[in-house]
């Protein structure tokens, strides 16, 4: 149950928090179709900017000392390099559909195509291979374990330290708080309210005298941040902190958890936990032990792990169908904003 | 002179292939930027290999290798020429995909899904068929006709989820793709089309020349020597030809075209805007299909069946092809050639020098960004010859001629 639940929530934190950067571009008028390009692009600069720091040498005194709170600052601040890389590359895309009225589907899949091309192109030249590791252990730099926090390695912390405490990586913590506080930014501040009115009516936005276009830029903006710490995350727990310019659709994937949850985050906070299951159950189903007594239940039923692994993409068209009369998009999104249309 | 020149470029076609020249030009001199920067930040090359990296990626079709003294040599290259000819094929198919559904307002990302699904059901058909029962020439075509109703069925479902639920095509397109990865990988797991003979072919899918069908190349290698070209560039050119005759010259073309411009209208005039979605969508995939069916009915190319975590580059590829074009089935001709070109290009930068072919694909993304907003490119053409007092008239929000329908409504 540990198991399942620490697995489960490493690949549902990346697609939450991928997909409210999703609501955050089409809650201002944007759609942001680039969300696994910015992905790609972030965790490439992300496992770029560790090794540098490794290959300067600048923690190898707090990894050797065991050091755990300098090297989780490292891991902060490599997630702050990908976030203002990902705000960087949405750029791209913001300045396309805002002042350019570009087409935001074409423009976003300009994005997908670009980032893995650029990040493959860099990776060969850097490594001169098609992926980019980082010297050591990922998981020994930046998971927590028990013994970080003084506990022995024997000692027992009950059901709920063992699963949220030892052995996880604080990252997804930091993910958490994070969707939390944008959030509420989002639905408790003026700045979310006019971010939110561009997205349905920018006309009527206008004419209350809020720049529909910095909005848009600023919700673009967050929305590459956030993909990109996103991005940042999922190599960090599921890829051993390697970028290979793939993120096996999880940026379309949580695109699909974002319309799934109908484009409000507490809805998308349990899509994305669900998906993340799915997720989970499909990369390991043969070591999962639900009730801890010895049994692999899921392995012993016949079913073929690719069905497992199509599972997530099948129940998204599934629920979709189920769900399209009643999904409401944000109601200006996709439309390039005109001031002489008022 | 001057008049007539003027005069040409106040027609649409023409402004819209100067759009798309200008969109080239941009994507190749960022690609040579991105060589020159590198090439110069990083330790081990000299100037001397940063301008022989530029020069392979403006003129890398017509490289015949290096000379004994080490420099590039430039000439026709038959091998090259035959390969950017074989590889265009897959391309133009793919490129015809996504442009018909453009044309019916609907942006076709599920191209590499129905390439897939179209490998399949190709492979299976060419290998399982004995030719000692049956003459190779049908088991070449009951393949490949298999492959275009594969990936015609397999259209077809982005389309029926849009006309009936009124599901995002983009969104159910990038769920059928990652479908078809999975149910291809599992469809081969196990199967008895794994090439398990050759030594060092770990996930790999018999040719279907092992079961003597292949495509025929009469002449052509006598043409183009070294090459993998076929006959199927010749099949692709028709195909397109006659896309392009059924979406002008017949009521069916016409009503996808109407339900493309203005799908209110169109039903409006009594055309039914749903089964043509479905009728567009499922034409998308016949094209898809058909492109894997030409190529890996060559005979010698070889599918790899572990799938799951990719999706292939061919199907996304179909994409700047028709943006490049501007959805007009001639003009994807020419552009999957120049994409497969770029492929070649690659190749050589990737034998000749330390740059590698990922920079081609870096042209390809600039070329779809600035095709985002080809409108503005051609707005600005024609702004250039008007007087100030006519401001450019068309409404932005009809945008660029791979419109897509208003994301708003529907999902």
């Amino acid at each position: 149950m540990t198991f399942l639940i620490q697995q489960t929530l490493i690949y549902a934190v990346p697609l939450m928090i991928v997909a409210l950067a999703g609501v955050f571009a089409e809650r201002s008028g944007i759609i942001n179709l680039a969300l696994e390009g910015i992905m790609i692009f972030g965790a490439f600069i992300g496992v770029l900017f560790v090794q540098i720091m490794q290959q300067t040498g600048a923690f190898d005194g707090a990894k050797s000392d065991g050091n755990w709170l300098a090297l989780q600052g490292l891991m902060l601040l490599t997630m702050l390099v990908t976030a203002a890389a990902g705000a960087l590359f949405s750029l791209l895309l913001s300045f396309a559909s805002v002042n350019l009225r570009a087409d935001q589907t074409i423009g976003g899949t300009a994005l997908n195509l670009l980032a893995p091309a650029l990040v493959l192109f860099l990776i060969r030249i850097i490594a001169n291979q098609n992926t980019l590791y980082i010297d050591g252990d990922a998981a020994s730099w930046f998971m927590l374990r028990k013994s970080d926090l003084g506990f022995g390695r024997n000692d027992d912390l009950g059901f709920l330290g063992e699963t949220f405490l030892h052995r996880v990586y604080p990252a997804t913590y930091v993910c958490i708080l994070l969707f939390v506080v944008l959030s509420i930014i989002l639905y408790k501040t003026k700045f979310g309210l006019r971010l939110r009115s561009c997205g349905e009516n920018p006309q009527a936005a206008d004419s209350l005298g809020i720049n529909v276009y910095q909005m848009r830029y600023a919700g673009t903006s967050i929305s590459g941040a956030l993909a990109g710490i996103g991005g940042f995350v999922y190599a960090l727990t599921t890829a051993n902190c390697s970028s290979n310019g793939d993120v096996a659709g999880f940026g379309f994937l949580a695109l699909a958890v974002m319309i799934f949850g109908n484009w409000k985050p507490l809805n998308i906070a349990g899509a994305a936990l669900l998906f993340g299951l799915f997720k989970c159950v499909a990369a390991s189903y043969t070591s999962i032990d639900i009730n801890g007594d010895g049994v692999y239940l899921l392995a012993n039923i016949p079913i073929s792990p690719h069905f497992y692994r199509m599972l997530p993409y099948l129940i998204t068209l599934i629920v979709l169908a189920f769900t399209s009369k009643k999904s409401r998009a944000p109601k200006a999104e996709g439309i390039p904003y005109d001031k002489g249309q008022r | 002179m001057k008049e007539k020149w003027s005069h040409l470029m106040k027609k649409d076609g023409a402004k819209t292939v100067a759009a798309s020249v200008i969109s080239i030009l941009i994507g190749l001199l960022v690609g040579c930027i991105i060589v020159i920067i590198t090439g110069l930040t990083s330790g081990n090359m000299d100037g001397a290999s940063v301008w022989d990296g530029v020069r392979l990626v403006l003129g890398g079709i017509l490289s015949t290798g290096r000379d004994a003294s080490g420099s590039l040599t430039f000439g026709f290259n038959p091998t090259n020429v035959g390969n950017m000819l074989f590889r265009a094929t897959p391309l133009i198919l793919t490129g015809l995909s996504v442009a018909v559904a453009f044309k019916t307002g609907l942006f076709n990302i599920g191209a590499p899904g129905q390439y897939l699904i179209g490998t399949a059901a190709t492979l299976i058909t060419a290998l399982s068929i004995p030719t000692s029962a049956v003459p190779s020439p049908i088991v070449w075509l009951l393949a490949f006709l298999a492959g275009v109703l594969a990936g015609a069925l397999w259209g077809a479902i982005p389309g029926l989820v849009k006309a009936l639920l009124n599901i995002n095509e983009v969104l159910a397109c990038i769920m059928t793709n990652w479908i078809a990865a999975n149910l291809v990988t599992w469809i081969f797991d196990n199967s008895v089309w794994r090439n398990l003979e050759e030594y060092g072919k770990t996930n790999y899918i018999y040719k279907t020349s092992h079961n003597g069908v292949e495509t025929a190349r009469a002449g052509l290698e006598a043409l183009f020597p070294g090459s993998q070209v076929n006959w199927g560039f010749g099949i692709a050119v028709v195909i397109a030809i006659l896309v392009y005759v059924f979406m002008t010259k017949t009521t069916m073309g016409y009503e996808l075209m109407a339900c493309g411009s203005n799908r209110h209208a169109a039903r409006y005039a009594g055309v039914s805007d749903r089964r043509n979605i479905v009728l567009s969508m499922a034409i998308a995939g016949a094209l898809s299909g058909a492109a894997a069916a030409l190529y890996y009915l060559s005979g010698n190319t070889e599918f790899y069946w572990q799938t799951y975590q990719s999706l292939p580059a061919t199907g996304f590829n179909g994409i700047p092809v028709a943006l490049l074009a501007a959805s007009n089935p001639i003009g994807v001709i020419f552009t999957g050639c120049f994409m497969s070109m770029l492929n070649i290009v690659g190749q050589q930068l990737t034998s000749l020098t330390a740059f590698n072919e990922y920079i081609t694909d870096v042209i390809i993304a600039t070329i779809v960004y600035l095709s985002a907003f080809s409108l503005v490119i051609k707005l600005w053409l024609s702004g250039r010859k008007k007087h100030k007092a006519q401001p450019p008239a068309v409404p932005a929000a009809s945008a660029a001629d791979g419109k897509t329908e208003k994301g708003g409504e529907d999902a």
